[in-house]
């Protein structure tokens, strides 16, 4: 019973989603209030319904329904019940009503916090919204209903993939696809701004806090999914340009640009047409993701089981939902003319390359996650592009972008003599050289690549210790705290943002300039040195866990004789599947992590679990810091979204009468 | 002004060829037998889980192909001899790092193609806006003048919040 | 003619698009062999049954197939039936490859299941299949009079692939 109803829930859904995109949209055309005031009611319906329906699967994996086909095949009633619940995104048909809700739920969002947008604008947004919401409530519907019911039902589930009972499962796809799907926003934004003819700072003024939380929340998902990889895969790697991972990591380069496009066209009205391509571009890429995930086009780890109808059905979706956006540009955009001006050096002009440099990258990744489908479509053969192009491509492209990083907020807005910003980015330029030749050395080998690394990330903190003192300096302010207070969340959550960003480069690295591993046959109570610890194999005990059973390992991890961190690493056999995992052991730490995982036994006998066995050893300098400047990147994201100048704008009715007023008067 | 764009240009393209080589090479010549095999397998793909490397998958047929790497190496086969050898039964296809032939010209010269057209593009619009700016004068009068362009070339943040 | 640079975004996306839709019908899994035109890879392998090796020298002069096939192997048990009708109807001669199995295990699988094999080599160690650039079981190669490899069929094989491909190939390469 709970299965059809929440299979009557997304029907109805589809329903008050086409009034949503439809109604809404013609109101906003005729100029017909009533019409556009159905916007917010059907949009707040259409969640309801969406989340609904979601609660309905949700508990029908919890229940241990296997009546219903997508919890026979995706779970098991040995399963713990936080992995249940996760089981609900766990299928390609889950994920995509996971997918539904998002979007449902970014639009009751836009409904809460948007009082100050004039109705036109508003009805517009919503049904954009609405409008891809029924794209995804009749791909649900038609092709991938996660209602569909088994009968008779299996009298046992067949237990989520191993590889998915993790703590990552139950954030990583959640967290990614609010990031994901809230591109959305700031792509109907876009597209209402088109349609209505009205592109000028105000729009860009309400997209940028859509943009920047919904930029924050893919930085999180796509550092979880990075750190899930590393400890779960056993080798330790975070990052390997599979083509799924380059699908998450196209709509972040993009939506970096775009915020700070955003800013430009915000303080400057420059560079309108330019930063409503990039939302467009960047949901574009969220949605071209979700077919390349989905369509069986490109090989991938993450890849769900494919279905040719369903292919062509996103694709379908992709044509007119990107091509439609992509034509109503081409007719709009170049009726809404030049934008301010600014000089060669200045701020304007740095943030213009920055998007110029973060468009290559993205371009480059997808050229090269495309480029084995497009010669085998030509019948020209089959290649892979891995690591070792991505590699090579990526980082000199953004080691200009983290160069500039440090420049731009130095800068001003339309032009700074260059004399001056010199002057200004002589201490940050000394500090960050010296450190990149001093630093590799004192960590144990001097290398090019580390340098140069080192030597961006200081700039990085350099040139904003100098941006810092610099406003404290000028600030008319009394007391450090006051002169700090000065400066609105959005500065800090700047400053923070590309801290992270400098955080991230030490991580990635020492990590590859220093990392080592040693792939060894111990016997029990045989110990391994390694970059001064020393790795003490004491043996494998078996273990039962809740629905598998665990070859344990025990690892003792010395330094300079004294035991600091007894590691066990583990071979799990899950039950109902009789899959095998590796499950490896980390001792993590802020200057590097130690990380084992065992291989096979590798006595005569096979099966012989006492006797010697091949472990893998790993030191991975810094490695967390790749991680931790995600974060730090996120936290500025959201602090910045935090400003003053939005929550004012919520809190007061009459700014929405100086709209434009509102936009044009605040200096920042 | 003059000199500072190309200069920049010219350090800019250096420091770029730099890095992606640096990024290339970092395998130290002399490395030891064991590191030169595991970077090689690296950058090779099984054939059978294939999304991942010949280094770390435990598919029955990628061990086989670590022990002819493994051998092949030992026999004094240089790295590009043990590609070309692999490359001979499998394709292409076996290689993450795709080589540069004909076919993969675009995908190889693309990103440094985009880079130039990009700066290229930036210069343009620069230049364009640049000579907008200084042709159209709102107003006769210095002194708003000066104080009009004083606010707009401040930094961002006056002393006062909004 | 403004418009022109704003299209631009669009007629790239229609290229895309065509890809892509080339690209549904196209497995990103199937690895082509380089070998097609190429001569096959010797090998001087024992057989499974009697004691004389075969090397692949003495089977020049003829169109021949050769199927990998295992023991172990369970897609084999697909295409068995047909290889046994192929074998029945004499058109051309198929050599098997025994990938990566024990003899014992071979002989028992083939009394049980038929025995389609001219004759059937054993490659205990992979080593010819590597030569051969095998990567999966079962696979299928179509060899001509010259020892050139013609045709590499990947997975069962299947009414539809020997009608339609193999079977016109050998009657084409036997003229």
């Amino acid at each position: 019973m709970i299965p059809e109803l929440g299979h009557f829930a997304l029907i109805v859904a589809l329903l008050t989603a086409l009034v949503q995109g439809i109604l809404p949209m013609l109101g906003a055309a005729i100029r017909e209030p009533r019409l556009m005031a159905l916007a917010r009611p059907a949009a707040r319906a259409q969640f309801v319904l969406v989340a609904l329906a979601f609660a309905c699967l949700a508990w029908s994996f919890v229940a241990n329904d296997f009546s219903v086909q997508n919890v026979a095949t995706n779970s098991n009633s040995e399963l713990p019940l936080h992995y249940r619940v996760a089981a609900t995104w766990g299928s390609h048909e889950g994920s995509l009503l996971l997918w539904t809700l998002m979007l449902g739920g970014w639009s009751f969002a836009v409904t809460l916090f948007s009082k100050n947008l004039p109705a036109p604008m508003l009805a517009r947004v919503i049904s954009v919204m609405g409008l891809v919401s029924a794209g995804f409530l009749l791909f649900l519907l038609f092709t991938s209903n996660p209602f569909e019911r088994l009968l008779p039902a299996a009298a046992e589930g067949r237990d989520l993939n191993p590889l998915l009972q993790d703590p990552g499962m139950v954030f990583h796809p959640p967290l990614l696809y609010m990031g994901y799907v809230g591109f959305s926003v700031a792509f109907s934004f876009a597209i209402a701004a088109l349609l209505g003819g009205r592109l000028d700072a105000t729009w860009a003024r309400w997209s940028r806090p859509w943009t920047i939380v919904a930029w924050a929340f893919l930085t999180v998902g796509i550092a979880l999914g990075s750190g899930w990889a590393y400890y779960t895969l056993g080798w330790g790697g975070w990052w390997f340009w599979d083509p799924v991972e380059n699908a998450s990591f196209m709509p972040w380069l993009t939506g970096t640009a775009l915020i700070h496009s955003l800013a430009v066209t915000e303080k400057r009205g420059a560079f309108k047409s330019w930063t409503v391509l990039l939302a467009i571009i960047a949901f574009s890429l969220s949605l071209l993701g979700t077919f390349l995930v989905r369509s069986g086009v490109l090989t991938s780890v993450h890849a769900f089981a494919t279905d040719p109808a369903r292919g062509v059905f996103i694709l379908a979706f992709l044509a007119i939902v990107i091509g439609g956006s992509l034509a109503l540009f081409a007719y709009r955009a170049g009726k809404v003319g030049l934008g301010g001006t600014f000089a060669l050096v200045s701020r304007a002009s740095m943030l213009l390359a920055n998007n110029v440099l973060l468009i290559v990258a993205l371009a480059s990744v997808l050229l090269g996650t495309l480029y084995p489908l497009f010669l085998d479509a030509l019948n020209l053969g089959k290649i892979s592009v891995g690591p070792p192009y991505f590699d090579t491509v990526f980082y000199p492209l953004m080691a200009p972008a983290a160069f500039l990083m440090g420049v731009g907020p130095l800068a001003r807005w339309t032009r700074t003599p260059l004399p001056e910003l010199a002057a200004r980015l002589r201490w940050a330029l000394g500090v960050a050289a010296a450190t990149a030749l001093v630093a590799p050395l004192l960590l144990g080998r001097w290398s090019l690549l580390v340098a140069f690394g080192l030597f961006l990330a200081f700039w990085i903190f350099a040139t904003t210790v100098v941006n810092l003192r610099q406003r404290l300096l000028a600030s008319p302010r009394r007391g450090v705290l006051g002169k700090l207070r000065a400066n609105s969340a959005s500065y800090y959550g700047m400053v923070l943002a590309h801290l992270g960003v400098g955080v991230f480069i030490i991580g990635v690295t020492l990590v590859k300039g220093y990392e080592v591993e040693k792939d060894v046959r111990l016997d029990v109570g045989e110990s391994v040195a390694l970059g001064g610890y020393d790795f003490k194999f004491v043996g494998v005990t078996p273990q039962p866990g809740p629905n598998y059973r665990a070859l344990t390992g025990k690892v003792e991890v010395r330094k300079d004789g004294r035991l600091i961190e007894t590691l066990a690493p583990e071979k799990r056999i899950y039950n109902a599947s009789g899959q095998s995992m590796t499950i490896a052991a980390i001792d993590t730490g802020l200057l590097g992590d130690r990380y084992v995982s065992l291989g096979e036994p590798v006595s005569a006998d096979a099966t012989n679990i006492h006797g010697p066995w091949g472990v893998r050893i790993y030191l991975k300098p810094f490695v967390d810091w790749i991680w931790m400047g995600a974060f730090l990147m996120a936290l500025g994201g959201f602090i910045a979204v935090s400003d003053r100048r939005y929550r004012l704008a919520l809190k007061s009715r009459a700014a929405r009468v100086f709209g434009d007023a509102v936009g044009h008067a605040g200096a920042d | 002004m003059r000199p500072y764009p190309r200069l920049a240009c010219g350090l800019a393209l250096g420091a770029f060829a730099l890095v992606a080589a640096a990024t290339k090479m970092d395998v130290p010549a002399d490395a030891a037998f064991d590191t030169r095999i595991k970077t090689l397998e690296s950058e090779l793909r099984c054939l059978v889980c294939q999304n991942q490397t010949l280094a770390d998958s435990n598919a029955s047929l990628a061990e086989d192909l670590r022990r002819e790497v493994r051998d092949l190496a030992l026999s004094g086969k240089n790295d590009s001899e043990i590609r070309a050898y692999l490359v001979a039964r499998y394709g292409d296809f076996v290689l993450y790092d795709p080589p540069l032939k004909r076919t993969t010209w675009l995908l190889w010269i693309g990103p440094f193609a985009l880079l130039a057209g990009g700066g290229m593009l930036w210069w343009t619009i620069l230049r364009r806006r640049e000579h907008a700016g200084t042709s159209t004068q709102r107003t006769t009068d210095p002194d708003a003048e000066a104080r009009g362009r004083a606010l707009l070339d401040d930094n961002d943040e006056p002393p006062h919040t909004l | 003619m403004k418009t022109v640079r704003w299209s631009i975004p669009l007629a790239l996306f229609v290229v895309l698009i065509a890809f892509l839709w080339v690209g549904l019908g196209r497995d990103p899994r199937e690895v082509p062999s380089p070998l097609i035109g190429k001569p096959a890879p010797s090998f001087a392998l024992p057989q499974i049954h009697g004691d004389k090796p075969l090397s692949s020298a003495e089977l020049r002069g003829k169109v021949w197939l050769l199927n990998v096939w295992a023991s172990w192997c369970v897609s084999c048990r697909v295409e068995h039936p047909l290889l046994l009708q192929l074998a029945k109807a004499g058109i051309v001669p198929v050599y098997g490859l025994d990938y990566k199995d024990k003899p014992d295990d071979a002989r028992a699988w083939l009394a049980q299941n038929g025995d389609p094999y001219t004759a059937s080599i054993v490659d205990q160690d992979g080593r010819v299949g590597i030569d051969y650039g095998v990567y999966g079981v079962p696979e299928t190669f179509v060899i001509d009079r010259s020892g050139i490899v013609r045709y590499k069929q990947i997975g069962p094989l299947s009414v539809d692939s020997l009608q339609e491909k193999i079977l016109p190939l050998v009657r084409e390469l036997q003229k």
